[in-house]
């Protein structure tokens, strides 16, 4: 007997000699490799984050603790996680309660949560994305999604100008969720409302100097 | 056994006729007169497509090089679809290295089954569904329930759908045609223990919904949900949207299953530089979508620990198999080209009868299924819906030339459908144009129409053969006499030599003019 497997690409086989086509070759003459100087980045993707209500803090690295904290406490987040991966020093000004992800704790217990703050690994600036690829200091995927808040640290030098320079960035082979502003629906007469399913707040802390 | 091996090529089969939501029960024009009478429908058309179409022109403005992204995307397409056989091979096997497990799906019937049994081994009855196209065009929810297990959709105009019990309209705002007055009378009526005090604020609707689904997304153990792109080098999977639950759905179960048509595969990692371009600016009008979910088969100790990808034909290989049609797959299911379509905008999505409505429906609904697998087939009909205004072609993100596509399809069915009257009459108005004389009697003949036209001067009903025809347009009636006959007559020479003098007249004034000056 055939498999599907084999019917579905002697199908295929068939279709094309049925149709030939002439070999093509793709035009990559789009912008690739753009590079722009750090304060021009910064001012790009700052402008591209508030654009789609993202707030965003600016700091250098080693005020990082004293701006997460600022944060955490105007958002009124008291119980927070973090990925295992994370660098504590980032808490040492915050004085609510921190809960350490470990892939046993089940969602209903990150839902639990009041945010929870990770790190990145690449940023767009002309678009106002931020990539997590699940290392350990941005942690499993549940985790930045389930709390109705996310701090989000941004490093500017992860920032590249577009979304060539940043794919290029990536490692494919990590989980990897592309992150622009707060999730958003635009199901209910095409009129934007921030926060459905994922966290309704993203702040994004951009470290200038790292 | 596979045909290839007799080296004589075969017709790959279509969409088998009966299945799945690729085809009305009524043809366009039948179906477009009733949804053109529903006034509502049309406010919150128009109302969203223009919205949509000005943010959609902002961002694509904003890019200088969006040409050569259309260009570029395009043609990784085309070269797709030319390397099918090999690209799919390589997505399977590293799919299958990364601890997933490859499916495939002759048609929508198979693929169901495969689905069902899948979740069936998990010993779940409920399933959270993230939106998708293929699973809608396969009937996948009905089925599953006819099994005895509940699909939860949880993309807010999904959820619309599904609890109006009411079919999408569009590719990307399937509640389109519902405002917010109806969205609040389905909540209040559908959605167990919603609070009766529920007003028609969109961020409140949406947060019900959000209250409602976060159970859902917390304690399902499988989730079933379409895919954008699918990377051959790499098996990388990806899923563009906005509210979190494509996220939520892909990352909480414990066993995910992927439903994918074949031609969404791509060929590298990199092309993806492309499309996160094309797609968000086209479709939403973003720069980019809120989310992006990208994962390799399974990740230990992130996200569902069981996957399954199936691959889905159900007519691709038969569009495939035409040389012109075949453009249609290279869709990325953005839904531009319904927004700029002024037919799309009028009669709305249900009138199309398909999973895909617009400009693209017209084109993908008839490849995949066929346009004459029954008497009067809805879907022949399809390529008629447009005024080919070429509005869809400069949209497309890949550039789809829909209007010609149209044009074929329209060749493809007049071929198909026999000898039929217009046909031939065709062919006689051929004979008639060639020979003056001819030309000259037939026109006369023609003011006979003006009795058929009444008062209005318009035919909505041409007899047989032109009856086509009229089915979805007015004809005017033929005017009194001929310009030929009317130029002739006492009245047009009494016209003419006005038209003379007026000029003569014209003219000495003009040269006058110029002396003066």
């Amino acid at each position: 007997m055939t498999t599907a497997r084999e019917t579905v690409l002697g199908r295929i086989k068939d279709a094309l000699a049925l149709a030939p086509a002439p070999d093509t070759t793709v035009p990559r003459a789009y912008r690739t490799g753009r590079t722009l100087p750090d304060d021009e980045r910064l001012a790009l993707f700052t402008d591209r984050l508030v654009d789609y209500r993202a707030t965003v803090h600016t700091c250098t690295a080693d005020r990082t603790a004293q701006v997460v904290a600022e944060v955490l406490r105007e958002h009124g987040a008291r119980r927070i996680g973090v990925p295992a991966g994370l660098d504590p020093r980032w808490l040492d000004a915050y004085d609510g309660e921190v809960q350490q992800d470990s892939g046993d704790i089940p969602a209903p217990r990150l839902d639990a949560l009041d945010g929870v703050l990770t790190a990145s690994a690449v940023g767009c600036a002309e678009t106002g994305t931020v990539f997590l690829d699940g290392s350990p200091d941005q942690g499993r995927r549940a985790l930045s999604l389930v709390p109705d808040l996310h701090v989000c640290v941004v490093d500017l030098s992860t920032v590249e100008a577009g979304v060539p320079e940043a794919v290029a960035r990536l490692e494919p082979r990590r989980p990897t969720t592309l992150i622009s502003g707060p999730s958003a629906t635009s199901d209910i007469e095409l009129e934007r409302v921030e926060g459905v399913h994922g966290p309704r707040t993203l702040a994004v802390v951009i470290r200038t100097d790292r | 056994m596979s045909s290839t091996f007799l080296g004589m090529p075969a017709t790959p089969p279509r969409s088998p006729y009966g299945t799945g939501n690729l085809r009305g029960d009524r043809k366009f024009p039948e179906a477009a007169h009733d949804e053109l009478r529903n006034e509502q429908l049309r406010r919150n058309l128009g109302r969203a497509t223009r919205t949509i179409r000005a943010k959609r022109l902002d961002v694509t403005g904003e890019l200088p090089d969006w040409e050569a992204l259309r260009e570029a995307g395009s043609a990784i397409k085309t070269d797709t679809m030319n390397r099918l056989p090999e690209l799919l091979e390589q997505l399977e096997q590293k799919v299958t290295e990364r601890g997933g497990t490859v499916h495939w799906a002759r048609d929508g019937v198979e693929a169901n089954e495969i689905v069902t049994r899948l979740v069936k081994a998990t010993g779940s009855s409920d399933v959270i569904k993230v939106k998708s196209m293929a699973t809608q065009e396969i009937g996948l929810n009905e089925h599953l329930e006819s099994a005895g297990i509940t699909p939860y959709e949880t993309d807010l105009a999904e959820l619309i759908v599904q609890l109006a019990h009411d079919k999408p309209s569009h590719i990307l705002v399937p509640a389109i045609h519902r405002n917010r007055d109806e969205i609040r009378q389905i909540f209040l009526k559908e959605i167990p223990g919603v609070d009766p005090g529920l007003d028609n604020v969109p961020a409140h609707l949406a947060a019900a919904a959000r209250a409602y689904l976060r159970e859902k997304f917390m304690t399902t153990k499988v989730a079933v949900s379409g895919a954008n792109f699918g990377i051959a080098e790499t098996g990388t999977l990806a899923v563009v949207e906005s509210e979190g639950n494509g996220r939520m759905c892909l990352t909480l179960p414990d066993t995910l299953i992927t439903v994918m048509g074949i031609e969404k595969v791509l060929p590298r990692y990199r092309d993806l530089e492309v499309f996160l371009q094309l797609l968000p600016r086209s479709s939403t009008g973003e720069r980019m979508n809120p989310y992006t979910s990208m994962w390799t088969g399974v990740t230990p100790g992130d996200g569902p620990q069981d996957f399954h990808l199936v691959l889905l034909d159900n007519g691709r290989t038969a569009a495939l198999a035409d040389r012109i049609g075949r453009e249609a797959l290279n869709c990325i299911r953005c839904s531009a080209c319904l927004n700029v379509c002024p037919v799309y905008e009028r009669a709305g999505g249900h009138a199309y009868g398909s999973t895909y409505p617009g400009p693209i429906g017209a084109v993908l609904t008839p490849q995949l299924a066929g346009m004459h697998a029954a008497k009067d087939d809805p879907n022949s009909s399809l390529p008629y819906a447009s005024s080919l205004c070429g509005a869809c072609f400069d949209a497309c993100p890949v550039k789809i030339d829909i209007p010609s596509l149209l044009v074929e399809l329209r060749h493809q069915n007049t071929e198909q459908s026999g000898t039929t009257a217009e046909k031939l009459a065709m062919k006689a108005a051929a004979a008639v144009m060639k020979h003056p004389k001819l030309f000259t009697a037939a026109q006369k003949g023609a003011g006979i129409g003006r009795v058929i036209g009444g008062r209005d001067g318009r035919i909505s009903h041409l007899p047989p053969p032109f009856n086509g025809w009229s089915e979805s347009r007015d004809t005017a009636a033929p005017p009194k006499q001929t310009f030929r006959s009317w130029l002739a007559s006492a009245e047009g020479a009494a016209t003419m030599r006005a038209a003379a003098g007026e000029y003569e007249k014209n003219r000495k004034q003009q040269k006058k003019e110029e002396e003066e000056k």
